[in-house]
């Protein structure tokens, strides 16, 4: 091992903690920079040992296009949500689904979950110990409770997909 | 500060706090546990993105750039929100939390619970004779 991965396991996570400890300050003088580069190098080196092998992210571009889209669907999800709150509140239909997962690894499993909780009507609200299903409870279920899996599998698991090509 | 900004900032905190305002009517007039876990994950970060969105536009107005921690704190909440939402119905869950009568799928809870796989049609037999005394 050279150097320069021994002193930093994590490249870009040292940079993201940089950069967050400069966004945390709103500054970017000096001894800001110097003091972030230290916490850089030394967190990862105390977390190095924790670290479980994850999933990497094969085609970054498609996390932006991923990112907007569920920005664009929290802010749909809030809108209907609030109506639904507002309006009539016997009328609401609750229900649970199980997803098949067809995305292994914990690490998009998680990001799937939780574009799931931050997107219209639905909260994941557990995963089966085999990582195959996804329970996850609706505000208010349709007629065919395979909508939304269907919704879920499309919008989300598919482009999760690709993005980490597992 | 111009009109515009001042009239923009209003805007932006008036539909954060209507946003704010209607998720917390949800935790008080939706009827269980799980429905109540959808109003504050959903409508509170739109009602805090538009607190923050005009903390941004007045900053920007003030001092002639743009303060990132506001972008910082989204960025945190979208992170912990739906952490927080996915425990806690967990937890519910687990502990066989009081659902409103018209739920469907109510067998899932159990199915999770035993950590079987999610058959609809074997699980109801199975919970009954699962069930703790």
């Amino acid at each position: 091992m050279s150097l320069f991965s021994r002193l930093l396991p994590t490249p870009l996570n040292s940079l993201t903690l940089l950069f967050v400890w400069l966004m945390l300050n709103n500054t970017f003088s000096l001894g800001h920079i110097v003091l972030g580069s230290v916490l850089a190098i030394v967190i990862p080196l105390l977390c190095v040992s924790l670290r479980v092998p994850q999933h990497t992210v094969k085609r970054p571009l498609k996390t932006i296009s991923y990112a907007l889209l569920v920005l664009k669907d929290i802010v749909v999800a809030n809108i209907e949500v609030a109506l639904l709150v507002v309006g009539p509140i016997n009328k609401i239909n609750p229900g649970f689904v199980a997803v098949p997962l067809d995305v292994t690894g914990t690490f998009p499993i998680t990001v799937l979950a939780s574009s799931v909780t931050m997107t219209p009507g639905t909260v994941s609200a557990d995963i089966s110990k085999d990582e195959k299903w996804l329970y996850v409870h609706v505000l208010n279920m349709p007629e065919d409770e395979q909508e939304v899996i269907a919704l879920i599998k499309h919008r989300y698991e598919s482009r999760i997909k690709e993005i980490f090509g597992c | 500060m111009s009109f515009l900004v001042e009239l923009s900032i209003s805007v932006l905190l008036l539909l954060g706090g209507l946003f704010v305002l209607v998720g917390s009517i949800g935790l008080i007039r939706l009827q269980d546990f799980y429905t109540r876990l959808h109003a504050p994950t959903k409508a509170t970060t739109l009602g805090l993105g538009g607190v923050l969105v005009a903390s941004i536009v007045y900053m920007y107005d003030l001092q002639g750039y743009v303060s990132i921690n506001e972008l910082l704190i989204t960025l945190f909440l979208v992170i912990t929100a739906p952490v927080t939402a996915h425990i806690l119905a967990k937890v519910a869950m687990h502990h066989r939390v009081k659902l409103i009568q018209h739920t469907r799928n109510q067998a899932l809870v159990e199915t999770a619970r035993m950590q079987l796989p999610a058959d609809l049609e074997e699980t109801p037999t199975q919970t009954n004779s699962n069930e703790p005394s």
